[in-house]
């Protein structure tokens, strides 16, 4: 199926490990830049110190998510509970600060942690019995939806402590205002991008994907790789369910319903294959920003919202047109 | 040579949509940084595709031709879509508006986001919901839900005509505070208590035709003789028809509604309903508008609450009631 299996590899071609490693990020990056120089060219508020620091907090969210969703991704896997496991957490952490009257670091560590233990039981759900990822995400995704509103009573939790809202605020760096949450998931993407390119770790969780059998007859642990992928992308939602809170000052039991689907958006933008094994999660970030890029930009033009909906639909066909395309090559 | 194409690829289908893009802002609001001394107002309603934020874009548009201001619009991606609106409400605060029209999805959550763009010396008007708390915004352009309620309660009890009321309530749901005071006006206007005996079944419909016909089947199976049917809106109302016809009641059964949706004015005029109290979503965003651009002006900020209206639309009036025919009811309508 890929190229490791054919005898087509060229010598002037780099050898698979390395290609795999290669940055696959140049196409979205490409296109990121020339909507930021369209966007700057179409409306006097775009380039602006602050404009930018606005986009990255709005997408600091999503963005934290689809780095969960890259790690799954890259293991041909899919995760559709994101959004759902995130809005639980957020709901959890919130409501055990302000209604349990927990400390809030304490609340915020059950939330994350909690959040884990979804993505645990995913992980389990996936090699054990062994179901698709995209079953048992599913049915994952109903069952942190209905958690949430059971257990916040539809109810948007407010007044939360200053703990759970300090990544919401601001720092001036310069004449712009940075939020600090836009900083952890910058952090977080450099600290996976280093564990991805870095570390027997990452290089593990590529064989994984590109085949689950070669990997494991190279004495690869598949099964504990495969739940450890799942249970860290659970922490991860679990630092974006504490980014959400911190955006919006609130505990929202709506929050989370569009997100797995936007967290996918970003990985496919970014140039990550949906079957596995090839992408990089610099790439997603790419990605993410392209998505935020979009919606500022369109918005500050004064373009109704529907068309930022269109313009991201034909874009993520087009990421994957590329995908497929490049991947035919190298059959 | 694929490989080395790729970027260009990305990059000629990224010209492709920005070129969409740029399509959208020709037909869309007509903004842009060519008119970049306008003053700009904001609108966010709830969701897209609903007729009746249709209705309220449209009133907007209008008014921001004839005040002369550039109009922005953004909605949420769902009813609930608290984290879309607030996205919506920062960018447009970064692109300078003046003011912003918002309708709540969710009446706490977006408080501090509000907050925030208040700070800034943006001008926050909530349209159809308030905030919670109501002074979270500036003002509140609203219909007066509990009053339309009441309307149509009364215009029920004279309807009766001194018959023996067995009343059904279709329901929104639990806590929404849209559903608890047009209900708590219709048994107002009736003239009775909410415990009163003549009210046998009181159902949640969530405002859908589908839910609705659901919950007037039970209502039938627990109380066959009921008579009259309050529903919180125009579908809910025609679920309940069927619900009601399906029995073979449509004729000795009166239904009664709110809101003054076309199609619900039209079920008006056929009979199906027998009035419903009509409520004016361009007229809540036109105001919106020339308010925000009276600020632009004059520095003066809208506060308080605006009652924008509300008649009852029937082609049976009855004596004592005020009350506009289908007519009216159908050159006003939204949807």
């Amino acid at each position: 199926m890929t190229a490791s299996t054919t005898p087509l590899i060229r010598a002037k071609e780099p050898a698979i490990a390395r290609r795999l490693f290669s940055a696959p990020a140049a196409g979205p990056f490409a296109a990121l830049v020339l909507a930021s120089v369209f966007f700057s060219l179409s409306t006097d508020q775009f380039l602006s110190g602050g404009n930018f620091s606005l986009i990255l907090q709005q997408v600091m969210v999503v963005g934290t998510l689809a780095i969960g969703q890259t790690l799954i991704i890259l293991t041909a896997g899919i995760d559709l509970s994101c959004g759902a496991v995130m809005a639980f957490g957020s709901i959890l952490l919130a409501k055990l600060a302000v209604d349990s009257g927990l400390p809030p670091l304490v609340a915020i560590a059950i939330g994350i942690l909690v959040c884990g233990g979804f993505g645990l039981v995913n992980g389990l759900l996936v090699r054990l019995v062994p179901l698709p990822p995209f079953i048992v995400t599913l049915g994952m995704l109903n069952i942190a939806f209905a958690l949430t509103h059971i257990y916040s009573d539809e109810q948007t939790v407010t007044g939360l402590p200053g703990p759970l809202t300090a990544l919401g605020r601001t720092f001036p760096l310069g004449r712009t205002d940075v939020t600090y949450g836009s900083l952890v998931t910058v952090a977080l993407f450099l600290v996976f991008a280093y564990a991805l390119n870095g570390t027997g770790w990452g290089r593990h969780v590529y064989a994984l994907g590109n085949s689950a059998e070669s990997a494991r007859l190279s004495g690869i642990r598949v099964t504990r790789l495969t739940v450890g992928v799942y249970a860290v992308a659970g922490l991860v939602y679990g630092v974006a369910a504490l980014l959400l809170v911190s955006r919006t000052g609130v505990g929202d039991p709506q929050a989370g319903q569009t997100e797995n689907l936007d967290s996918i958006t970003a990985v496919v933008l970014g140039g990550t294959s949906l079957f596995g094994g090839r992408g990089t999660v610099l790439g997603t970030f790419v990605g993410v920003l392209i998505v935020g890029v979009f919606r500022n930009g369109l918005q500050l033009m004064g373009v109704s919202s529907v068309y930022q909906t269109l313009v991201t639909g034909v874009l993520v066909i087009l990421a994957v047109t590329v995908d497929q395309l490049s991947r035919k090559r190298t059959r | 040579m694929f490989r080395r194409s790729r970027p260009f690829v990305a990059a000629g289908l990224t010209c492709l949509a920005l070129t969409l893009a740029a399509c959208g802002s020709g037909s869309g609001s007509g903004s842009s940084s060519s008119n970049g001394g306008k003053i700009k107002v904001g609108l966010i309603t709830k969701t897209d595709t609903n007729p009746y934020f249709v209705k309220m874009k449209q009133g907007a548009e209008q008014a921001a031709k004839s005040e002369g201001v550039s109009l922005m619009t953004a909605a949420g991606k769902f009813d609930g879509d608290n984290s879309g609106q607030v996205t919506a409400l920062e960018n447009m605060v970064a692109a300078g508006v003046k003011g912003v029209l918002i309708t709540p999805s969710d009446s706490k959550a977006i408080v501090p986001a509000i907050q925030k763009a208040r700070a800034k010396g943006v001008l926050v008007i909530a349209l159809d919901t308030p905030l919670e708390p109501q002074s979270a915004a500036d003002a509140l352009f609203a219909t007066d839900n509990e009053k339309a309620g009441e309307l149509i309660g009364a215009y029920a009890k004279a309807a009766m005509a001194g018959r023996q009321a067995k009343i059904a309530t279709m329901d929104l749901a639990p806590g929404v505070s849209v559903g608890v005071q047009r209900h708590n006006g219709f048994v107002k206007g009736f003239g009775v208590s909410d415990s009163d005996p003549s009210i046998v079944c009181s159902q949640d419909t969530g405002g859908d035709q589908a839910k609705g016909q659901a919950a007037m089947e039970t209502c039938l199976q627990k109380s066959p003789d009921i008579n009259l049917v309050y529903a919180i809106n125009e579908p809910a109302a025609l679920g309940a028809y069927t619900a009601i016809k399906a029995k073979g009641r449509e004729k000795d059964v009166m239904i009664v509604a709110i809101d003054g949706g076309c199609s619900g004015v039209q079920a008006v005029k056929d009979g199906r309903i027998a009035a419903t109290a009509q409520q004016y979503p361009l007229k809540m965003a036109a105001d919106g508008v020339k308010a925000v651009a009276a600020y632009g002006k004059t520095g003066t900020k809208a506060s308080g609450y605006t009652d924008t209206g509300v008649n009852l639309i029937t082609d049976h009036p009855q004596t004592g009631i005020d009350a506009k025919d289908t007519g009216f009811g159908l050159q006003n309508c939204w949807g």
